[in-house]
């Protein structure tokens, strides 16, 4: 119970931080809708009919049942509802980050736990600047030169989009993610196609979730490690492989989810300048050419969504924590 | 025969200018000790030393254009060859240098001393205070930063002063939770208790006995946090909302670029060597600070 609270006074505070950026906008919202030749009693109306006029207290009121009723108001770039163009692009980021957290994973556990094993040699430490580089390369610069060299030069992968030109609409969405739907309608080639272009943005997001995953399961292991039960273990002989993966590393497993969790929730944050790089069209690319058009209302719906991810998955995986460790409960 | 070194290193020192001093020496030998942290503090004093002279290490002048001299490729006249606009690139990475450390400065000068201050001020007051001070603190870590870092941005207008803001105001939760943190631990202690019975103000106790007692773990963080702060600082230039041209900053220098990295790779690739080398100098050395002033954190951030 107490949990439900807390996550609606952070949705709340969401929404407070969103509305008070939507107030320090400099440009009028009324001058905006009339123009500036407006007489004074056209624009007083238009004021009160956008509940302006209204004490801040109330607008904000209006602004929670606005936002709780999915009404985020009409995007200036496209000239559609603001929530239709989230639905349509979410999926695509869903899709990238989703590929990218399963290469974090699959590579940054084992060399988190590999480090931690050979802790002091030259491989741990290669591990560790890994890990530090994940938080000084800026991720745009990764795409750009990841485009260059593997698109450009060696032709590996495919270039930015989620498909060829030629593909480009052919499979109708369902899902919206386009893996799943060109299986769906039995296209193979396309699948293949979208998977070629997924390759690299989805790596550029994994080596950010890799570092950092590999860093934690890294200090993780070396706490196990450390513990008594591993030198009885050792003591009595259970071969090294058996005491990493069998004794150590199943105490980490819990605390791992919330990295992993963390880190999910932190490529979306991510694939904001992968999706520029790579021309990706999901929400990243969205927020973007919204803030160029000073799109506000683009702008604060898409905050408001990955806002709302970001928290939600954090506190599912918090909520995990506490299912599946015991001490925690 | 007493030395320098002995006089600091004293282990009952004759007075609390000598005791500092000693403790600073005590660290700093730790820090020399500490291989990572050495070459992030040389990474960082080459920071400090290109931003302030510049002038001296820059081969051109970095705003001159220069259309004859387009794209040219990194040579011994133009050692990270030249822009779109004959502009040449070291030139503007160096003057860069002073773009990133004005940002990191002013970002650790405005958000860290009001992270500190609320930080301390909830921990120490408690109750209702200290619950609606960090349950503002929590909705704001519990947010994206860069996300928030944009829209604030978006709301106050491109250009570097608003990025300023919007990043100090996207960093100081985390300052405030360590503060926070450090005041609960020192709040209840026999010195706390025995200035206040001395009749010290609150004022003068958290001021006085609070706040430097919080300082080395907000060097830490804050020294830790700086790559996130040039990431994001350069993040908001290439995007097009930080720096605006012609300023040498390197974010906005890696989005100018970016329609030529196909075929002149340099003028995208070049800063963000810069971005790189600067961001990892300030990990290695909040890594090592860390080991040193905070040993008992280990490898959690």
């Amino acid at each position: 119970m107490g949990f439900l609270i807390t996550l609606a006074i952070t949705f709340l505070g969401l929404l407070a931080i969103t509305f008070f950026i939507g107030r320090i906008v400099p440009i009028d919202p009324v001058l905006a809708v009339v123009g500036d030749r407006a007489p004074v009693a056209v624009y007083e109306r238009v004021r009160q009919e956008m509940g302006l006029d209204q004490p801040l207290t109330v607008q904000f009121v209006s602004y929670v049942g606005d936002v709780l009723s999915g009404n985020f108001g009409t995007s200036v770039s496209t000239g559609k509802l603001v929530i239709e163009d989230l639905a349509r692009v979410f999926p695509a980021t869903l899709e990238m980050a989703t590929l990218g957290i399963i290469l974090g994973v699959l590579i940054g556990v084992p060399l988190g736990v590999f480090a931690a094993a050979h802790r002091g040699s030259w491989l741990d430490q290669g591990i560790r600047v890994v890990g530090l580089l994940g938080y000084s390369v800026p991720a745009f610069w990764l795409g750009l030169v990841g485009l260059a060299v593997f698109y450009a030069r060696l032709k590996w992968v495919g270039g930015p989009g989620r498909v060829d030109i030629f593909y480009d609409g052919m499979v109708t969405p369902v899902t919206g993610l386009i893996l799943v739907d060109s299986i769906i309608a039995g296209e193979w080639e396309i699948f293949r196609n979208a998977v070629w272009h997924l390759i690299l943005p989805a790596s550029c997001l994994g080596f950010f979730s890799l570092a950092y995953i590999a860093r934690m399961t890294r200090s993780f292991m070396l706490d196990q490690l450390s513990q008594e039960y591993v030198t009885t273990a050792r003591v009595k002989g259970v071969p090294e492989r058996l005491v990493i993966w069998r004794h150590a590393f199943r105490p980490i497993r819990v605390p791992l989810i919330t990295v992993i969790g963390l880190s999910y929730a932190g490529l979306l944050e991510g694939s904001v300048m992968i999706e520029t790089i790579f021309s990706w069209p999901g929400i990243g690319n969205y927020l973007t050419v919204a803030l160029l058009n000073a799109d506000m209302s683009a702008v604060l719906g898409s905050t408001l969504v990955i806002g709302a991810v970001f928290i939600g998955i954090n506190k599912i995986s918090d909520v995990l924590y506490r299912v599946l460790d015991p001490r925690a409960r | 025969m007493t030395t320098l070194r002995d006089w600091l290193i004293d282990d009952s020192p004759a007075s609390p200018m000598q005791a500092r001093l000693g403790r600073f020496y005590r660290i700093f030998g730790a820090l020399m000790r500490n291989p990572l942290a050495v070459v992030g503090a040389i990474i960082i004093a080459a920071l400090v030393l290109t931003a302030l002279f510049a002038p001296w290490l820059a081969t051109h002048d970095p705003l001159r254009q220069s259309l004859g001299e387009r794209l040219l490729p990194p040579s011994a006249a133009h050692w990270m060859g030249t822009d779109e606009l004959g502009r040449d690139i070291w030139s503007r990475v160096v003057y860069g240098a002073r773009i990133t450390l004005a940002i990191v400065t002013l970002v650790a000068v405005l958000a860290a001393p009001a992270g500190l201050v609320i930080g301390v001020v909830a921990g120490y007051f408690g109750g209702w205070v200290d619950r609606i001070l960090m349950g503002i603190t929590d909705i704001f870590l519990s947010l994206p930063k860069l996300i928030l870092a944009l829209a604030f941005v978006a709301a106050l207008g491109p250009g570097i002063e608003n990025a300023i803001i919007a990043i100090a105001i996207t960093s100081w939760p985390g300052y405030a939770r360590v503060a926070r943190a450090e005041t609960l631990t020192f709040k209840n202690s026999e010195f706390i208790s025995a200035v206040r019975l001395l009749g010290a103000s609150s004022l003068r106790v958290n001021l006085g006995h609070v706040l430097p007692l919080c300082t080395s773990s907000m060097i830490i963080r804050v020294t830790l946090d700086m790559a996130g702060i040039i990431l994001t600082a350069a993040g908001l230039g290439f995007i097009g909302l930080g720096a605006q041209p012609p300023l040498p900053e390197w974010g906005a220098m890696i989005s100018r670029g970016r329609s030529f990295i196909l075929d002149q790779w340099w003028v995208a690739t070049m800063p963000g060597f810069a971005i790189i080398l600067v961001s990892l100098g300030f990990c290695f050395l909040g890594d090592g600070l860390r080991d040193v002033l905070d040993p008992k954190s280990g490898e959690q951030r």
